[in-house]
C-alpha cells in the first residue's frame, strides 16, 4: 500500500507487525481521542530503610534479572561523551543476553563500540531518534534481523505510552543523584543540562537504574527522576568522558556559507510578519541553524523586541538571551552545552521540561504546539517539500529525527535551512531518498542560492515579498542546482526493508530499504 | 546609450583565489557587490595554468548573478601575464584588474594589447573595464596620469600590502605608512571621477578593527574595499550603506530643495542648517546608495 506521500508501505513487517501508512499530518490527531491503548506504568514496593545501592553496574544490571528479548533503554543527554550505554551492553553481552531491543532516545557517534554486539546477535532491533556513524552503515546495510524504527522525539513518549517500546529496563545517568536514586543532570562534575527523555523512560521501565559518577547527600535536590521510580543506585568513578559532556559552550559557526544562510533565514523571520512581542522561538544546534539566532538577537535589540519563551535543546546561546532580557523564559528538554547546566539549576525561568510536554503528539497539547517559529535543517529537501534528515547521500542512516517533524508539525513559521548542495551532492532535489517530515509541515526553505515559499502559505509568501525578499519557485531552484551539480544518480536499494521511518502519531512516513 | 552596460554598487569586492572550484562556484551568495577572481598574488607559481583554465570555464558557466565580476590577471612582464589576457580578454569579464601599474607607458602597453586581442575576437573595446591597483611608491607618483589614461578605467585601488612592502615598511597594520597613498590614490580617482578601491583587511578575525578601518576610509572617500573573507562583507556593506537617519536626512534635505529650486532659491536651512548645492548633492548620493529613487520620495 502507498502512503499519502506516495511511499510503499507494507501493510505488515517481520519483527514490527501491522503498519499504519502516514495519511497527514493531523489527520490522526483531529480526531482528539486516540485509538491506542495507553499501558500503565509498573506498580513496584520497596520495604523501608532498604538500600538501593549496588557495588557497580553488573551487580545493579543482574539484580534488574535481565532475559533474552529484553527492551533496554537510555538517553542522550551525555551527547558524544556517554559511557554508560556502552558499558551497559557489555555487561549484557557478557552475562550472554541475547536478543535484545535497544531503545535509547538516540544514537551518537559515542556509541560505536556496540557494534560487534548488533553483528552478533545481542541486539537484534533499535528504536531510536537517530542512528549515525559505522551503527548508521551497518543498520542501512541489513545486519539486524529485525527492522530499526526511526521516530522523533515527541513519537518516542508516544510509544512508550502506548506499550509498542516496552522498557525492561533503563540505565539513567546522572551527573548527581542520591542514594534512593533523586538525581539530577544540573550539577556535579559531568554537569550536562535536562533529563527531559530519561524522565519518561524512568516512569514507564519495569527495572530503573541511576547511574552517577556524584552521589550527593539525601535528597538530591533539583530532582529531574524521583526514586519513587528507581529500583537501583550506581556510583561509577565515571559516566563517561568529561570533556564531550561537560564542554564548553557551543560557538555559533564562522564557516561563511552557514552565516550566509543563517543572514537570509532571518531576513525571512524578520519579514514573515511573526517575529513580534512574545513571540517563541526554537533553533537547532548546528552550523546554519544556530547562527539564525545570533541575527535574531540583533533584530531583536535593534528593534526592541522581548520574545515568550524558547524552546526545545538549549545552547548557552540561548541562555545569554534569556539573561539579557530577550525571552522569558527557556523551557529545556535538553541541553546541548555545559555551561547551561548553571543557568538550569539557578534560574527560575529556565525551567527543565519532559519530552511528553516537550513533543508528544498523543496528550493535551504539547509545547511544540505552542511554537510560533522553528529553525530546522535538512540532509535533503524536494520540490514538495518533504525532508530528509535520516539518510546520507550513500542511503546509510547518519542523521537524527529527533524533534525535527514534532517542532515543524507545531510551529506557525517553519524555516528549513541547508545549502543547495554540499560538495557534488544535491541538497534541494525532486524526490528525498527518505521522509522524515513531510513537506506540508515546512513553510519556507532557505538556501545560499534562493528562497522557497511553500505554495500552501500564500500569505507568507506576499508578506516576505512586501519586505524585498526575492522568492524563487522551489522547482527553479532544484533545476538550477541541478545544473551546476548534474543529476545525480539514485541510490541502489535491495528490496528488504531494513529500517521504517514513524512519524510522531505512530503512522509510517516511510521505510529505508538494504544498501546494496 | 548602451543598453549592455550594466551597473553595480561597489561597496565590497570579494578575491577569490583563481584555483579554487568551491570557491569560485559559491562567490556570488555570499552579498558581495562584486567578485575578484585572482590569477595574480593568490595563485601559487605552479598552479598558474590551472587557475587560468578553471577561471576561463567558470566564466563560461557559472552564473554570477547580480555580482560584478573582475578577474585579476599577472603582470604583464611575468610568464603569466600575457596567457592570462589571452585566456580572459575573450570572455569579457565586467572588468579586468591589473596588478602594480606604475607609469603611463605601462598602462598604454596593456590597454594596446588587450585591444589587439579585442579585435581578433571582434568584440569592442568599451564593454569590459579596466581596473587598475597602485601598489608601488611610484605608482602613487604617478596614478593621476595613469587613472586618467583611458575613459577604459573605472576604478583605480590601492594595493595596501605590496605598496608596504615597496615602502620597506616594517610594521604596517595600523595604515599609517600607507595613509598618504591611500588620500593621494582618492584623490586622483575623485579627479578623475572613477571608484576607488580601498586595500584587503588582513585579520579576518578582528571584525572591530574592520569596521573602524572601513569607517576610516569611507570618510577619506573611498567607494569600496576589497574583501578576503566572506565573513567581513556584511560588516563593510553595513557601513557603506546609509542608516535610516542618514537616508531620512537625505530625503529631507531633497525635498526641501526641489520646493526652493521652483521658488528660485538656492541655498536654505534644514533643521538649523545651511544647504548649498554641494550639500544636496551629497543627499543624493546618499540616496543612490540606498537605493532610493529621488521621485518616489
Amino acid at each position: 500500500m502507498k502512503n499519502i506521500l506516495q511511499r510503499e508501505i507494507p501493510e505488515t513487517l517481520e519483527g514490527i507487525g501491522e503498519l499504519e501508512p502516514f495519511q497527514g499530518a493531523f489527520t490522526k490527531l483531529r480526531k482528539g481521542w486516540m485509538e491506542e491503548k495507553k499501558v500503565p506504568p509498573p506498580n513496584k514496593a520497596t520495604m523501608p530503610h532498604s538500600s538501593k545501592m549496588c557495588s557497580n553496574l553488573k551487580e545493579a544490571i543482574i539484580r534488574t534479572k535481565p532475559r533474552n528479548g529484553m527492551t533496554v533503554s537510555f538517553h542522550h543527554h551525555l551527547r558524544g561523551g556517554d559511557n554508560i550505554l556502552v558499558e551497559s551492553i557489555r555487561i549484557l553481552a557478557e552475562l550472554g543476553i541475547k536478543d535484545i531491543t535497544l531503545a535509547s532516545s538516540s544514537l551518537t557517534s559515542a556509541h560505536e563500540p556496540i557494534l560487534p554486539y548488533i553483528k552478533n546477535g545481542t541486539i537484534t532491533q533499535i528504536y531510536s531518534s537517530g542512528i549515525r556513524g559505522e551503527i548508521g552503515k551497518a543498520v542501512a546495510q541489513g545486519v539486524m534481523p529485525k527492522p530499526f524504527v526511526i521516530h522523533s522525539h515527541g513519537g518516542r513518549v508516544r510509544s512508550v505510552h502506548t506499550g509498542n517500546i516496552k522498557i525492561d529496563l533503563t540505565v539513567i545517568a546522572a551527573s548527581a543523584a542520591d542514594v534512593e536514586g533523586n538525581s539530577t543532570g544540573a550539577h556535579g562534575p559531568s554537569a550536562f543540562g535536562s533529563m527531559g527523555y530519561a524522565v519518561i523512560d524512568a516512569r514507564y521501565a519495569r527495572q530503573v537504574v541511576v547511574v552517577t559518577d556524584n552521589i550527593v547527600d539525601y535528597p538530591c535536590v533539583p530532582q529531574a527522576v524521583t526514586q519513587n521510580f528507581v529500583d537501583y543506585v550506581v556510583k561509577v568513578d565515571s559516566i563517561g568522558d568529561p570533556s564531550k559532556i561537560a564542554g564548553g559552550t557551543t560557538r555559533i559557526t564562522k564557516a561563511p556559507m552557514d552565516l550566509q544562510i543563517a543572514r537570509l533565514a532571518a531576513q525571512v523571520i524578520e519579514h514573515s510578519g511573526l517575529l513580534k512581542e512574545g513571540f517563541s522561538f526554537q533553533v537547532g544546534a548546528g552550523g546554519a541553524s544556530l547562527a539564525v539566532a545570533k541575527y535574531i538577537r540583533k533584530i531583536m535589540k535593534n528593534k526592541d523586541i522581548k520574545g515568550s519563551f524558547l524552546l526545545g535543546g538549549v545552547t548557552s546561546y540561548g541562555v545569554d538571551m534569556l539573561n539579557e532580557g530577550l525571552f522569558k523564559s527557556i523551557f529545556d528538554v535538553q541541553s546541548f552545552d555545559a555551561a547551561v547546566s548553571s543557568s538550569l539549576l539557578t534560574n527560575p525561568y529556565h525551567i527543565e521540561i519532559t519530552a511528553g510536554l516537550y513533543a508528544n503528539p498523543f496528550n493535551c497539547g504539547c509545547m511544540t504546539n505552542k511554537l510560533d517559529i522553528v529553525v530546522l535543517g535538512a540532509l535533503e529537501i524536494d520540490t514538495d517539500f518533504n525532508v530528509n534528515v535520516i539518510t546520507g547521500s550513500e542511503g546509510y542512516v547518519r542523521g537524527a529525527s529527533g524533534g525535527h517533524s514534532d517542532t515543524a508539525s507545531g510551529a506557525n513559521l517553519t524555516v528549513v535551512v541547508c545549502p543547495s548542495f554540499r560538495g557534488r551532492i544535491p541538497i534541494v532535489k525532486e524526490k528525498v531518498h527518505t521522509i522524515v517530515t513531510p513537506g506540508e509541515s515546512i513553510d519556507v526553505l532557505v538556501t545560499e542560492r534562493g528562497i522557497c515559499v511553500n505554495p500552501n502559505r500564500p500569505e507568507l509568501k506576499e508578506n516576505l515579498i512586501k519586505g524585498g525578499i526575492a522568492i524563487k519557485e522551489i522547482k527553479d531552484l532544484a533545476a538550477e542546482v541541478e545544473q551546476i551539480t548534474g543529476k545525480a544518480k539514485p541510490i541502489e536499494n535491495g528490496e528488504r526493508i531494513v529500517g521504517i521511518v514513524e512519524y510522531r502519531d505512530g503512522t509510517i512516513i516511510d521505510v529505508i530499504r538494504q544498501v546494496k | 546609450m548602451d543598453t549592455n552596460k550594466k551597473t553595480f554598487k561597489r561597496r565590497t569586492m570579494l578575491y577569490i583565489p583563481g584555483n579554487n572550484p568551491a570557491m569560485l562556484q559559491q562567490g556570488s551568495v555570499y552579498g558581495a557587490d562584486g567578485v575578484l577572481l585572482d590569477l595574480e598574488d593568490a595563485v601559487a607559481l605552479n598552479q598558474k595554468d590551472a587557475a587560468r583554465i578553471l577561471v576561463s570555464h567558470m566564466l563560461r558557466y557559472i552564473s554570477y548573478e547580480g555580482c560584478e565580476v573582475t578577474v585579476r590577471v599577472n603582470h604583464i612582464d611575468t610568464p603569466f601575464g600575457m596567457d592570462d589576457l589571452k585566456a580572459i580578454v575573450p570572455l569579457q569579464p565586467d572588468a579586468i584588474r591589473l596588478p602594480k601599474v606604475e607609469t603611463v607607458d605601462e598602462i598604454r602597453r596593456i590597454i594596446q594589447m588587450v585591444e589587439e586581442i579585442e579585435d581578433e575576437h571582434e568584440l569592442p573595446h568599451d564593454k569590459m573595464k579596466i581596473h587598475v591597483m597602485i601598489e608601488t611608491a611610484l605608482g602613487v607618483q604617478n596614478v593621476y596620469d595613469i587613472a586618467s589614461f583611458s575613459a577604459r578605467i573605472d576604478a583605480i585601488s590601492i594595493g595596501g600590502q605590496d605598496l608596504a612592502a615597496d615602502m620597506q615598511l616594517v610594521k604596517a597594520n595600523d595604515g599609517i605608512g600607507i595613509d598618504y597613498a591611500r588620500k593621494q590614490i582618492v584623490m586622483a580617482a575623485k579627479a578623475c571621477k572613477i571608484d576607488v578601491f580601498d586595500t584587503v583587511y588582513v585579520d579576518v578575525e578582528n571584525e572591530e578593527g574592520l569596521r573602524e578601518e572601513a569607517e576610516y576610509i569611507k570618510k577619506l572617500g573611498f567607494t569600496g574595499k576589497a574583501i578576503i573573507n566572506p565573513r567581513q562583507i556584511e560588516i563593510v556593506n553595513e557601513v557603506f550603506t546609509p542608516t535610516e537617519q542618514e537616508i531620512r536626512k537625505a530625503a529631507k534635505i531633497v525635498k526641501a530643495f526641489e520646493r526652493n529650486k521652483k521658488e528660485g532659491i538656492g541655498v536654505f536651512a534644514v533643521d538649523g542648517k545651511m544647504v548649498d548645492a554641494p550639500v544636496v548633492q551629497r543627499a543624493l548620493r546618499v540616496l543612490e546608495m540606498a537605493d532610493i529613487d529621488v521621485a518616489e520620495i
